[in-house]
């Protein structure tokens, strides 16, 4: 009895393909070889972590000077500036974009192609290297923060607008499009209010991803906060930087709990 | 009686080369009303999308609203045929999120005054009450700001029924327009639709299953079998044998 239940019982462990274990030796080898190479080693753990704490003992206390608080306050609303702008103009841009990039809404046929490798481009760029880009063309400033926000927002909305397009419900757009309506009509009259909450949605995570990156965007000369934070490393001020990373810190979590109430609002 | 349709020859078939549509013979006169029957795949919904020129089909000819075209009709052709065409689908094919009075409105899009008809808001104010008037004759003038989700599967297609209306088509034609409501929502959409296409000397060509709807709201009913026309009569001599043989082998 028993003998025939050991002949239908499954293995274990199910066998692996042949390549897919290779795929995952090589992929152990890689992780071997670089660990030794980029990870640190015990003597520069053990070495790093006084002078981390010396760090921290000079950060302390976080400098409350009225004249630096006052600079401070200003490069967070300049910081606020650039994400804002800069996600209102690329939500704005990236609509027209996505339409043109649609499988099932394009005008442009195959040239669809060329719009989806535009948002591909622009999404698969870092945002700091696109605002060295900026910084190198328009020159040093919050411009070229904002001109960075833009590219980046057109990059992250304009792929999930497309996919929204393209899942939209077909049954309003089947029926626009019988009655002779253009292309633009279906999108304006079916489409666009169908994926209005996916939308709102991923501007409103646009605007966040905005304020964080538009935080360290500074540290390459495109204004916000992170211009200050890197002249008070560059000068030794290690109080007046704890100071901006505590600004940052409630930045980013008050633009957190306000888009998430936003979401829940929409929902 | 001047013909809105005509089909002469018609044929049509899928890629592997089986017939849908073996040679249609057609006539319907101004103001008629037509059932198509048949069963599934008999080639109703094909042969509606045929008439407006939706699908091309193989050899043959149709005359559609004065347009006579072999194959597919060409871009001006379909573009008149469209604007004196109202369309009702099975599912009514609403915008789910926007208002009853909207989605009437965007009856008007594709036509030359439907400039704006993207959203009652912004469309000129003789269109808004053009769509109230629709609303009206479809008796659902209370429920112009309600989100079109919040309807009933009748309801729905009543506002899908004044979408076209607004359009103030020659010719209506509608795909199963009862075939996904309760029996009760069901006559109940039939008798406004049959309704207001007579009164208004409007055209009706529409398919359906339910015998009933075919013989109580339209003057004419023609089945369809393998592709062919089975048999074209008047809907009060159309009898319960001839019925079986439509829909059995």
């Amino acid at each position: 009895m028993s003998s025939m239940h050991d002949r239908l019982l499954p293995g274990r462990v199910r066998s692996v393909p042949a390549a897919t274990f290779a795929i995952l030796v090589a992929l152990a080898a890689l992780f071997i070889v670089s660990v030794g190479q980029v990870s640190p080693s015990p003597s520069q753990l053990v070495g790093g972590l006084p002078r981390m704490y010396g760090l921290l003992e000079r950060m302390m206390p976080p400098s409350i000077e009225t004249g630096f608080l006052t600079r401070v306050m200003w490069r967070t609303v300049e910081t606020l500036q650039i994400a804002f702008v800069g996600t209102v103009f690329g939500v704005l841009l990236s609509l027209p974009i996505a339409w043109f990039a649609s499988r099932t809404l394009t005008p442009f046929g195959p040239l669809r192609h060329v719009f989806k490798m535009l948002i591909s481009l622009f999404r698969t760029v870092p945002d700091m290297v696109w605002a060295l880009i900026f910084v190198a063309s328009i020159g040093l400033g919050p411009v070229a923060g904002t001109m960075t926000i833009l590219i980046d927002t057109i990059g992250f909305c304009g792929r999930f607008f497309a996919e929204a397009i393209e899942d939209s419900d077909k049954q309003p757009q089947e029926a626009l499009f019988t009655s002779g309506a253009s292309r633009f009509s279906v999108l304006t009259g079916a489409v666009i209010p169908d994926i209005m909450p996916s939308m709102i949605n991923t501007s409103q995570f646009a605007l966040e991803k905005a304020v964080r990156s538009s935080v360290v965007l500074g540290l390459v000369g495109a204004g916000g906060i992170g211009q200050e934070l890197k002249v008070a490393f560059d000068l030794f001020q290690y109080k007046n930087a704890s100071t901006i990373i505590l600004v940052i810190f409630v930045l980013v979590l008050a633009m957190e709990a306000v888009t998430d109430r936003l979401r829940a609002k929409a929902q | 009686m001047t013909d809105i349709i005509r089909t002469e020859a018609l044929k049509k078939s899928y890629a592997n080369g089986k017939p849908v549509l073996d040679g249609i013979d057609i006539r319907i006169g101004a103001g008629e009303r037509i059932a198509l029957i048949g069963s599934n795949g008999a080639g109703k919904s094909t042969l509606l999308k045929c008439l407006i020129g939706h699908t091309p089909f193989c050899s043959g000819e149709v005359a559609t609203l004065g347009e006579t075209f072999r194959a597919s009709p060409n871009k001006t052709q379909l573009q008149r045929i469209r604007q004196r065409v109202g369309f009702v689908f099975q599912n009514h094919g609403l915008v789910r999120r926007q208002s009853v009075l909207t989605n009437v409105v965007h009856g008007k899009l594709g036509l030359s005054d439907g400039w704006g008809a993207w959203h009652q808001a912004i469309v000129r104010q003789e269109i808004r009450e053009q769509a109230m008037e629709a609303l009206a004759q479809v008796k659902l003038t209370a429920k112009a700001n309600s989100r079109a989700d919040e309807l009933s599967g009748g309801q729905a297609q009543r506002v899908a029924i004044a979408r076209a209306l607004i359009r103030k088509p020659a010719l209506m034609i509608a795909d199963e327009p009862a075939a996904s409501l309760d029996p009760t929502a069901g006559r109940e959409v039939m008798e406004v639709f049959s309704d207001l296409v007579r009164m208004q000397g409007i055209t009706l060509v529409f398919t359906t299953h339910d015998m009933d709807h075919a013989v109580n709201f339209a003057d004419r009913v023609i089945a369809l079998k393998g592709g062919r026309v089975c048999f074209d009569l008047p809907a009060s001599e159309v009898r319960r044998n001839e019925v079986d043989g439509v829909f059995h082998a």
